[in-house]
Parts: structure tokens; C-alpha cells; sequence
């Protein structure tokens, strides 16, 4: 393969010295020390019930108190209510946003008449939060579902349009002359080479738009409703049932972390040659 | 076999390249004819506009007056018949070798099947047989050409035009990758337009070299080339190269390099090199 030889700044890199340890293992290791250790730091402020000038922790469920209502939450038959609209919401509204963001995306990066029609209102629209959009959404849709599913859209939305827009505009140019130098016109050149090109950037903004989508969950579930996990977070706090929040923050940051890995992994069974880049890893 | 085919004809061609202020005059009152299946060398220091003649023969860059015809007829854009082989390959990341080279029958509509023979069989010929199945970034430099030249000639082009292919390639993989081409192009005999700022490469390859200046580029003087076919690495050695070698290096003397160009024309502006978050 290439013969180069990669001098490391400091000097010749030495072989590291514990070889028995596999790499995956400590790795994997390392990361549950720091969750053990976040936990346990999170008990220690709220136990000893911390409070300074700026901030105080003694309204912070401690993590056992928490962990109590989460099992509680488990075995009652409302979790799973709440997990399937949440679910429903956020799946209906992350579907909307990648069809709507790949799609305009694409137009904007690649012909400049879409990118002067269409990119200044969208720029507009980018900085306004989640929140922000709640009365408008009441007043536009007729079902509280739709607004609700429209404000996790407008989460996903914009991270899934700036890097398609990106990546379409990244894809090397030279490639694109090559392949019309081998016969490919029009729409091909733009379903052979522009798709392609700008798909690991695509995968990047669906990943990333699947995190903000959650971020939205508890914003859209604001709403209305008796179910879903932002509701019930939201339902937590005005009950001041302050462990509940904690667990409803969990919730989400768990699904969310599971669905972004989930993008990733099938982005990389989609894309394998962005696997063996540079060989092994 | 397409001797017949790849006569090139350039006449009195202007190409301006840049834009506002910046905007040079990059080839001026060229003109040239190459024989069909003839090897022509455009030889010229850096920046000195050979690259963008190349692109103006591929369809990438129209000129600002003149023409430019092949068999005849004008170059309105880039064709499979005009294969254009670049100094960095341009190989699709996402597809497998063999799927490189067969792009060409597949925008012809050849069924998978065939094309996938076709292309082994072209990889082979180059000494890549067993490589069908890897991604372009998982071969070396030099592979990468071999894979981006059978994908030009799978299009059985009736011009080869080759922008300083082996220009980034080490010493040794470049004199290796200059008697595959020589070895293949005795086979197929076509027009082969190659553009180099190395002396020896273009003494080695060519039947003519044609020298170019800088800025406005210019034809400045034509060699036809006396060495026999089929040539092997002692003709490097031989009294009558290192004669011609020195009236090139007089001839290209004092040059100073200018930035560049390709055949697409300058360099584009570095990409932005922030990614978007949220």
C-alpha cells in the first residue's frame, strides 16, 4: 500500500507499554469510570445540599431518589405510553424535517437561482428556538399533534439543510468534470456524483438533526397532551415533582443518544468506503 | 485500429482565465496540429497555460477566440470520445475499483454484467487484476493512476489527454507507470496529448514535444522526437537524448514558475473550512 511514513512532531512514537489491555476494553472502561464518577459528583452536591451565590442544589433530587422514581415510572404501565407518542412525535417529525431538508438542500447547493430564493427566509427562520414557535404552531395547525410534530421539525430542519447544503457544495469539482468526461449528463452527473459526494455530510446532519429533534421534544410536548416523556418532564416540574424531571431528562437523553448512534451505524453500513479510509483504524 | 480517428486541430486559440482584475490572458494565439494516433508532449514550466490547452481539447474550458476541432469537429463541451486523465485522481470514493472503471458503460446503458467483464479484463491489462473489489483509498498512488487511466480507456477514447498523471508519484513508481502507458498505448494507438514540466518524461514519451512559455502562453519551439519504438529505460542514457535534453533545458531556461493552472481552469478558491454544528 502507500509507503508513507508518518513522523509524529515529538519524535518517533514509542509503542504503547500494555499491550494486554485491548483497546476497545479501556476505552469502554474509561467511559463508564466517568459516568460512575458524574453520578457520584451529582450526589455529593445534592446530598450535601450545596448552595452558593450563583447557584444552589438543594432543590436537585439526589440520583437515588431519582433512580426510585425511575423504577416506579418502569413498572407502571404509563411508560410506555408516553415512550410510543414520544416516539411518534419525534419519528413524524424528523421524517418531515429530512425529506424537506435533503431535498431543498440539495436544490440550494447546487443551482444558485434556489440558493437566492430560497436561503434568505430559511436564514431567517434558522435562530428562532423551538419555544419561539409554539403559539404560532397552535395557530396554524388544527390538531395539537400537528403543531407538536411540526416544532420537532423545526428542530431536525436545520441542521440536516446546512449540511446537505455543505456537502453538496464540497463535492470536489474535479469529480463532477470527470464523470461528464465519461459520458455522464444532467441528472446523472447529479445522482452518480453529487449524492454521493454529499453523503457523508447528509449522514453528519441527520445525525446531528436527530439530536436536536429530541432537544425539541419537551418544547413540542409543552403543547398539549397527556402523554409522551417531554410531557411527562414538563407535567413533573409544574407537580413539583422535581425527581420525575430528572428522569424525564434521562429518558430523553438516553433515546436521543441511542437514535443519533442508530443513524451513525446505518450511515456506516450504508457508506463502507468512508469506513476504510486510510486503512485500518 | 482508431488511427483513423484523433486529428486535432487548434486554431489561433485565446483562453482568459480569472476573473475582474485578476483576469490573465493564459494562452494566446495558439496553434497546433496533432496526427491521429500521434504522442504529442506539451512541455512548459509551471503555470504556463499547457494545462489549460488541455482542458480547452477536453470541453472544460471554452476558448475566447480560435477553435478547436477534432476530426473536424468543434469541441462544444466534454465527451467520452476525449478521455481526460488529471495529475490527482479523480475516482469516485464510494465506488469499488471495478465500479470506477465501468462508469463510463454504465452512462452508455451496457448491462452490469458486461461491463463488469469489460473492466476486469482493462484492469488486468494495467497489472491490477485482484484489486477489482477495493476502494480507490485503499491503493497506493500510483494504482490509483492505473485505475483512473483504464477508466478513460474503457471509452476506447479517440484522444487521450493527460495532465501531468505521474506528476505526483515517486521517481520510481513514475518510471514504471511511463512504460505501462507506452506498453498500452502500442496496443491502442491513439492520440495521446500529455502534459509534463519534466524534460525526461516528455524525451521518453513523446513522438514530438511541443515547448511551451508563460504568461501569455505561447508555442515557442517544436522537437520530433528520433528514438525508436518500443523504448526501454537505457534510451535515457543515450548520447542523442541527453543532446536534446539540453536544448529543452535551454530553451526552458530562466523560466520562472507561476502558480498552477488545470485544465479546469485556475485553482478554486479553499474551500470554507468550518462545518456546520446545529
Amino acid at each position: 500500500m502507500s509507503e508513507v511514513v508518518i513522523v509524529h512532531p515529538a519524535g518517533p512514537v514509542a509503542p504503547r507499554a500494555r499491550p494486554e489491555w485491548p483497546v476497545g476494553w479501556s476505552r469502554w472502561a474509561g467511559g463508564a469510570l466517568s459516568l460512575v464518577a458524574s453520578v457520584l459528583l451529582w450526589h455529593v452536591l445534592s446530598t450535601t445540599q450545596v448552595r452558593t451565590a450563583w447557584i444552589t442544589f438543594a432543590n436537585v433530587p439526589p440520583p437515588l431518589e431519582v433512580a426510585r422514581a425511575g423504577v416506579d415510572l418502569l413498572s407502571s404501565p404509563k411508560l410506555l405510553h408516553h415512550v410510543l407518542w414520544s416516539l411518534w412525535r419525534i419519528a413524524a417529525g424528523f421524517v418531515a424535517a429530512a425529506v424537506f431538508g435533503i431535498g431543498s438542500g440539495l436544490l440550494i447547493g447546487r443551482f444558485g437561482w434556489a440558493e437566492r430564493v430560497l436561503l434568505p427566509p430559511l436564514e431567517v427562520l434558522r435562530p428562532v428556538p423551538a419555544v419561539a414557535w409554539i403559539p404560532l404552531a397552535i395557530l396554524m395547525f388544527p390538531s395539537s399533534e400537528a403543531s407538536m410534530i411540526f416544532v420537532t421539525f423545526t428542530g431536525a430542519v436545520f441542521p440536516i439543510l446546512l449540511n446537505t447544503i455543505h456537502g453538496v457544495e464540497a463535492v470536489d469539482r474535479r469529480l463532477i468534470a470527470s464523470s461528464r468526461s465519461l459520458g455522464a449528463r444532467g441528472w446523472t452527473v447529479f445522482s452518480q456524483v453529487i449524492l454521493p459526494g454529499a453523503a457523508p455530510s447528509i449522514a453528519t446532519g441527520l445525525a446531528i438533526g436527530m439530536g436536536t429533534c429530541w432537544f425539541c421534544l419537551v418544547s413540542a410536548e409543552m403543547i398539549s397532551g397527556q402523554f409522551g416523556i417531554g410531557y411527562f418532564t414538563w407535567e413533573s416540574y409544574t407537580l413539583q415533582n422535581y425527581a420525575g424531571i430528572v428522569v424525564g431528562m434521562l429518558w430523553i437523553g438516553l433515546f436521543g443518544m441511542g437514535s443519533s448512534a442508530l443513524i451513525r451505524h446505518a450511515a456506516c453500513r450504508l457508506m463502507p468506503w468512508q469506513a476504510s479510509k486510510g486503512g485500518a483504524r | 485500429m482508431s488511427s483513423a480517428h484523433g486529428r486535432i486541430a487548434i486554431e489561433r486559440v485565446q483562453i482568459r482565465l480569472g476573473q475582474g482584475a485578476q483576469a490573465f490572458e493564459a494562452l494566446q494565439e495558439v496553434s497546433l496540429d496533432v496526427a491521429p494516433g500521434e504522442f504529442v508532449c506539451l512541455l512548459g514550466p509551471s503555470g504556463c497555460g499547457k494545462s489549460t490547452l488541455l482542458g480547452a481539447l477536453a470541453g472544460h474550458l471554452p476558448p475566447s477566440a480560435g477553435t478547436v476541432c477534432i476530426d473536424g469537429q468543434p469541441v462544444s463541451g466534454p465527451a467520452p470520445s476525449r478521455g481526460l486523465v488529471f495529475q490527482q485522481h479523480t475516482l469516485f470514493p464510494w465506488q469499488r475499483v471495478i465500479d470506477n472503471v465501468a462508469f463510463g458503460l454504465k452512462m452508455r446503458g451496457v448491462p452490469r454484467s458486461e461491463r463488469r467483464d469489460q473492466a476486469r479484463a482493462l484492469l488486468a491489462s494495467v497489472g491490477l487484476a485482484g484489486f477489482e473489489d477495493r476502494y480507490p483509498s485503499q491503493l497506493s498512488g500510483g494504482m490509483q493512476q492505473r485505475v483512473e487511466i483504464a477508466r478513460v480507456l474503457i471509452n476506447q477514447p479517440h484522444v487521450l489527454l493527460m495532465d501531468e498523471p505521474f506528476g505526483a508519484l515517486d521517481a520510481l513508481t513514475r518510471v514504471k507507470m511511463q512504460q505501462l502507458l507506452l506498453q498500452v498505448w502500442e496496443r491502442i494507438r491513439t492520440t495521446v496529448v500529455f502534459v509534463t514540466h519534466d524534460i525526461d518524461e516528455a524525451l521518453f514519451l513523446a513522438d514530438r514535444i511541443v515547448m511551451m512559455s508563460a504568461r501569455p502562453g505561447r508555442v515557442v519551439e517544436q522537437i520530433v522526437l528520433p528514438f525508436e519504438r518500443p523504448r526501454g529505460a537505457s534510451l535515457v542514457t543515450d548520447p542523442a537524448f541527453v543532446a536534446l535534453k539540453r536544448r529543452c533545458l535551454q530553451r526552458l531556461h530562466g523560466a520562472e514558475p507561476l502558480p498552477r493552472l488545470s485544465p479546469l481552469g485556475t485553482p478554486p478558491a479553499e474551500p470554507a473550512a468550518w462545518q456546520f454544528a446545529i
